[in-house]
This record gives structure tokens, C-alpha cells and sequence, in this order.
């Protein structure tokens, strides 16, 4: 054990920085970054960067929570297609139901968060893996998506939202541009904001504490007065109305939804968190980091595309870097855990 | 320090917890039944019994887990009931559960306030002041004899002994007056419970009245004040440092004539023929001809 000390003494800072979870996915963001400005000279210039932050955005927005929740111990299998519902949703009471678009955001937002309360309660009640329960709310939203589209509006695309009183306003905080000729997406100023506070709250407050506690050991963290059930449902309910968040900005930037809309996004959100350093038995992570995974698949769709390859390349490249990912983290984990035996 | 001193049990000031005829039923079983007992300022009391004797019964009674069917508990020489374990801990009994009191993959910092976060600021900026935890985390623990150089180091990267340390220095600095201990010696090696023991010790000099729950007489010996030895549920003694010698402690302990009477049996089926009392076993226990095999 002494030895374990003096080490300590000698490389101190080193260590530090090692037991960062971010540390490996801003090497990654170096290299991918370095790799596809050889690719393509566009790449690194301001139109190329509004580029490839618009798509990190839309992933990185649900992530900041994905990536709270996953640190909290749990999964959200249904937070990819929650974009879809939440776009549906307010779509639909902005245009059949002809609410004033405000409105139909605000309904929207305490709708996903009344799901995310259920998924959080249904896990914490039955002690179900959050995985399974929340596959069954992916399927169901799925299903109520198509369905109830299909039912009101007669197809599978919500279309006219723009023509919803409000509209105008909406979409230039939801969905705007800045910064005239390069046109960056606003998304990217909700996201830095959002990662920020969520960052900010994980690792400086009491909140933050607590999240690291049910996710690293449910049981400790009771014995010591953490409320676990509150943290987790809590949770949840961010989760899904970051995700809601996330369509509503979609779906505003569009002017229409898709029924089909997410379906699958929630892999990308996992994905990201876990590149960012997530544990995915919790308990461990960043919400920074999964805001640089983010940026490693947002570089690597545009750049993959700006390159000129075939665009499918990118779930060959999302696989590799989860691997990579996953092989580092458990590494670290070893290297923060294994001191003790 | 204090004014309990361990030579004079019978001192003016109440015992800081006391049980008188405790019982606890549990349906039919009678888990335990008659129990007395006392916990006094700047004393180690150390609970003695084999498995199934009832220490964790009598802990959780301590404890606030569960509430006693017959008998009463005294606080500060106060009848008192415990429906929770929030009642217990909000007069100062704290417990420190074998290995389910920290979290390893967070810092000692963050595990010494969890649940009990400091903070500053107002409004929507509160949040926890990381100084002043670290700060009083390394004095704390410098206290029970530990140098924390790096306030981040996550407890896994701990060896046992220092993570009950952390339980330990985190109890008293919340102002236990009372801390019971289950068992913190029994997964450790030999050289690191000794280092459990001398933070029992600290405890015990910082004026703590610490409940030390154990089957190893060895362990309890060297560091109790006083010695209560359970056996299927009831109390078959209770001596003061300087009653008792080891040799006896260890005797109860093994349940001294039953033990004497395991020897003799083995002594006897060795001795006469060994082998058909282990023939009993597979057919008793499986119905299948010793043939088949």
C-alpha cells in the first residue's frame, strides 16, 4: 500500500488528469478533427464546423441527460423516439388542435416529463432493469407515434406546424441561425447552455453528489440518507424532456414531423455518453465527455460525407469508436477500482 | 474528557443507551429475549456471539431498524422508542454497516458529506463548498491517524481498513455519540483489522460510546471496556475489562461444553469407524442407490 502512496507523491497531477472520464474523448476529438480536415479542406472552416455542430447538437442536447441518468445508474431506451412524440405532439395541437405554438411547447414539455416520471417510478417500484422497462415506453411511444399521427391526421407526417400562431418567434429561439453567412444552428448555443448547467450540476452540487451515490451504490447511498428514489425519477423526468426539447427544436426547424421521426437516436445518445466516459453500470462519468462524443459523431457524419465516401461508412466508424470507447473506460475503471486487492 | 471512567461502572452520569429486558419475536421465534444492556461515554462495548446469536437483531433494535416487542431503550437515561433509523440517528446513534457505507468509485471527499453535502451561495448558484469539505475530510481523518494527500482519490483505491475509517471519522464528525459497528473487523485480514481496532480506539478517546459487534473474541479482548456474550438470543454474561480473562472469553465464546462435546464426538467416530456416519449422508439426502454413483 505504501508504494501506492509515493507514487501518488511523484505523479500527482498526471493521475489527476487520468481519472478525468473526458480525458480519452478530447484525444478522440483531436484525432478524428485532424484526420477528416486532411480529408476535405472544408472541414475546419466556419461553414464546415455550422456543418458538423448542427448534427452534434441534436445528439448532444439529450445526451447531457442520458449521460446524468447513465452516471445515476440507468438506461433510456425511450428517449430517441421522445423526440418524435414530443415533435408529434406539439405539432399536432399547433395545427389540428390550433393552439398558439407556446402552448402546445409548454404541454409538450410536461407531457414528456409525466412520461419520464412513469418510466422513473415503474423502475424504482418494481426494481425492473431500466433497460427492459424503458424498452417496453420506446415501443409504446413507437406504436401511440404512428398510431394516433395516422388516426388525426391521416398520414404519418404532421405538416403546416409553421402555420401555428407563434410559430415565428418559436422558431427563431428553437430553431434559428446566427452568425449570417456561416448560419450556425441556435441549437448549438442550447447545447453548450445546457451542457454547462448539466455539467455544472453534476460536479458542484449536492444534487450532483447524490447522482454519482444511486449510480455507483444504490444501497450506500440510502444508509446514508441520499434520497435514491426521488434522484432517479428525477432523472428520468429530464431525460425525456431534454429529448422533447430536442423534437420540438426538430420539428420547429422543419415546419413538420415525421411518425417514424428518432427511432433509434437513443443508441446515439448512449453511444456518446459511453465515448464520453460514462460507465454504463454507473456511478462514473461526464456530462462534458458526452458532449465531445457528441462532437466525434457529428465530425465524423459531416466529415465522412464532406469526404465524398459512401454515407454509410458512419455506423461502421459509430461502432469502432463505441469498442474503443467501451475497452478504455473499462480500463480506467480497473485502474481507479483494482487498487484495492 | 469525559466523566465515565472504565474501573467504576456504577458512575453518577446516565449510560449513554441502555436496553432493559429487551425482547424481539418474530412471529413464533423469540430472535432474542431478556437482553440488558449498557453503552456509556468513552467505553467500547463489545457484543460477543457466534452466527444466529442475535447481534443483528439486537443492532437493528439499536439501530431503529426494528422496534423491540418486550422491553424498553433508554437514551441519556430517557425511555425512548425508535420508529426509524432517522429517529436513531437524530440523537447521535449511528451505524456503520459492514460494507455498505461507502461508495467506491467516488473521492473521499465526496464520500465523507454524502448525504450531508456543505454548500454556499443562494438560490439557483447553491452549491456544495468543495474547500471546506476537503478541508475538514483531511482534518477528520488526520484525526483517526490517516494522511489524505489527495482529496479526489476515490475510496475503492482504499484498502478496507481505511474505508472504515472513513464510516468511522464520517460518524463521529456528524456527532455520533453512539457508534455501532457490525462485524467491521470480519472481512478483513489480520493486519488491517488491527488497524480497525486502533480507530475504535480514537473513537472510544474522542469520548464516543462505541458498540463493537463481533464474533472474535480476539479482536474484542485488546480494545473492549466491557464484554456481552450472546447465545441463542439471550445474554449469558456480561463482564468489565478485568472480569473476565481471555482464555474465557474465548471458551464462551466457542460455546466452551459444546465444543467439548463436538471433540469428544469427532474423537469418537474417528476413533470407532468413520465411515458409516458418512454413509448416512447420501441417502438421506438423496434417495438415489449408492450404486448409481
Amino acid at each position: 500500500m505504501s508504494t501506492v502512496d509515493d507514487r501518488r507523491g511523484q505523479v500527482g497531477r498526471l493521475t489527476s488528469l487520468g481519472r478525468r472520464p473526458e480525458v480519452g474523448a478530447a484525444i478522440a476529438v483531436v484525432v478524428v478533427g485532424v484526420f477528416f480536415a486532411f480529408q476535405s479542406s472544408t472541414f475546419l472552416t466556419l461553414d464546415g464546423i455550422a456543418n458538423w455542430t448542427d448534427v452534434a447538437s441534436t445528439i448532444a442536447i439529450p445526451a447531457v441527460a442520458v449521460a446524468l441518468l447513465m452516471i445515476g445508474g440507468e438506461f433510456d431506451l425511450s428517449a430517441g423516439v421522445m423526440t418524435g412524440t414530443a415533435g408529434l405532439t406539439m405539432g399536432i395541437l399547433g395545427t389540428e388542435v390550433g393552439l398558439n405554438i407556446w402552448l402546445a411547447i409548454a404541454i409538450t414539455l410536461a407531457f414528456a416529463a409525466t412520461i419520464g416520471f412513469l418510466n422513473g417510478y415503474m423502475v424504482q417500484r418494481t426494481k425492473l432493469p431500466s433497460f427492459i422497462v424503458t424498452l417496453a415506453t420506446f415501443f409504446m411511444l413507437q406504436g401511440i407515434n404512428l398510431g394516433v399521427t395516422k388516426a388525426i391526421v391521416g398520414g404519418v407526417i404532421v405538416g403546416g406546424i409553421d402555420k401555428a400562431p407563434g410559430y415565428d418567434l418559436a422558431h427563431s429561439i428553437f430553431a434559428g441561425t446566427f452568425w449570417s453567412p456561416h448560419d450556425f444552428q441556435l441549437s448549438l448555443v442550447w447545447w453548450v447552455v445546457l451542457a454547462a448547467i448539466g455539467s455544472w450540476v453534476l460536479t458542484r452540487t449536492r444534487i450532483g453528489n447524490w447522482i454519482f451515490a444511486v449510480g455507483g451504490d444504490a444501497e450506500a447511498a440510502r444508509n446514508t440518507g441520499v434520497p435514491v428514489d426521488r434522484v432517479k425519477i428525477g432523472l428520468f423526468m429530464t431525460t425525456a424532456t431534454l429529448a422533447a426539447l430536442t423534437g420540438i427544436m426538430i420539428a420547429l426547424r422543419l415546419g413538420s414531423m415525421q411518425a417514424g421521426q428518432g427511432v433509434g437516436e437513443e443508441f446515439q445518445y448512449i453511444i456518446v455518453a459511453v465515448v464520453g466516459g460514462c460507465l454504463l453500470t454507473g456511478g462514473f462519468g461526464s456530462v462534458i465527455g458526452s458532449s465531445l462524443g457528441a462532437v466525434i459523431v457529428g465530425m465524423a457524419f459531416i466529415g465522412i460525407q464532406f469526404a465524398g465516401w459512401n454515407t454509410d461508412w458512419r455506423f461502421l466508424f459509430l461502432g469502432l469508436i463505441l469498442l474503443i470507447a467501451v475497452l478504455v473506460n473499462n480500463y480506467i475503471r480497473r485502474a481507479a477500482e483494482g487498487a484495492k486487492s | 474528557m469525559t466523566t465515565a471512567t472504565p474501573t467504576t461502572p456504577e458512575t453518577a452520569a446516565a449510560p449513554l443507551l441502555e436496553v432493559r429486558d429487551v425482547a424481539k419475536h418474530f412471529g413464533n421465534v423469540s430472535a432474542i429475549t431478556g437482553i440488558n444492556a449498557k453503552v456509556k461515554a468513552g467505553e467500547i462495548t463489545c457484543i460477543l456471539g457466534d452466527n444466529g446469536a442475535g447481534k443483528s437483531t439486537l443492532i437493528k433494535i439499536l439501530s431503529g431498524v426494528h422496534q423491540p416487542s418486550e422491553g424498553e431503550m433508554l437514551v441519556d437515561g430517557v425511555p425512548t422508542v425508535f420508529t426509524s433509523p432517522r429517529d436513531a440517528r437524530a440523537v447521535g446513534i449511528a451505524t456503520v454497516f459492514q460494507d455498505l457505507a461507502t461508495v467506491p468509485l467516488m473521492s473521499v471527499w465526496r464520500n465523507f458529506f454524502l448525504g450531508s453535502e456543505p454548500e454556499k451561495g443562494r438560490g439557483p448558484l447553491r452549491r456544495m463548498d468543495v474547500k471546506k469539505a476537503q478541508g475538514i475530510m483531511r482534518e477528520e481523518m488526520a484525526k483517526m491517524g490517516i494522511d489524505v494527500r489527495d482529496p479526489d482519490q476515490p475510496v475503492g483505491t482504499l484498502s478496507g481498513g481505511e474505508r472504515q475509517a472513513v464510516s468511522i471519522a464520517r460518524a463521529v464528525y456528524f456527532g455520533a455519540k453512539v457508534l455501532i459497528l457490525d462485524e467491521p473487523t470480519s472481512a478483513l485480514g489480520v493486519k488491517q483489522s488491527g488497524v480497525v481496532l486502533r480507530y475504535l480506539v480514537q473513537a472510544r478517546e474522542r469520548g464516543v460510546g462505541v458498540i463493537f459487534i463481533t464474533h472474535n473474541p480476539h479482536h474484542a479482548y485488546p480494545v473492549g471496556d466491557r464484554f456481552i456474550v450472546l447465545n441463542r438470543g439471550k445474554v449469558i454474561g456480561s463482564w468489565a475489562k478485568g472480569e473476565i480473562d481471555r482464555q474465557e472469553l474465548v471458551q464462551l465464546m466457542s460455546g466452551g461444553a459444546e465444543l467439548e462435546a463436538l471433540s469428544h464426538e469427532l474423537e469418537q467416530a474417528t476413533g470407532e469407524s468413520p465411515l458409516p456416519s458418512q454413509a448416512v449422508l447420501p441417502t438421506s439426502e438423496n434417495p438415489l442407490p449408492p450404486g448409481i454413483e
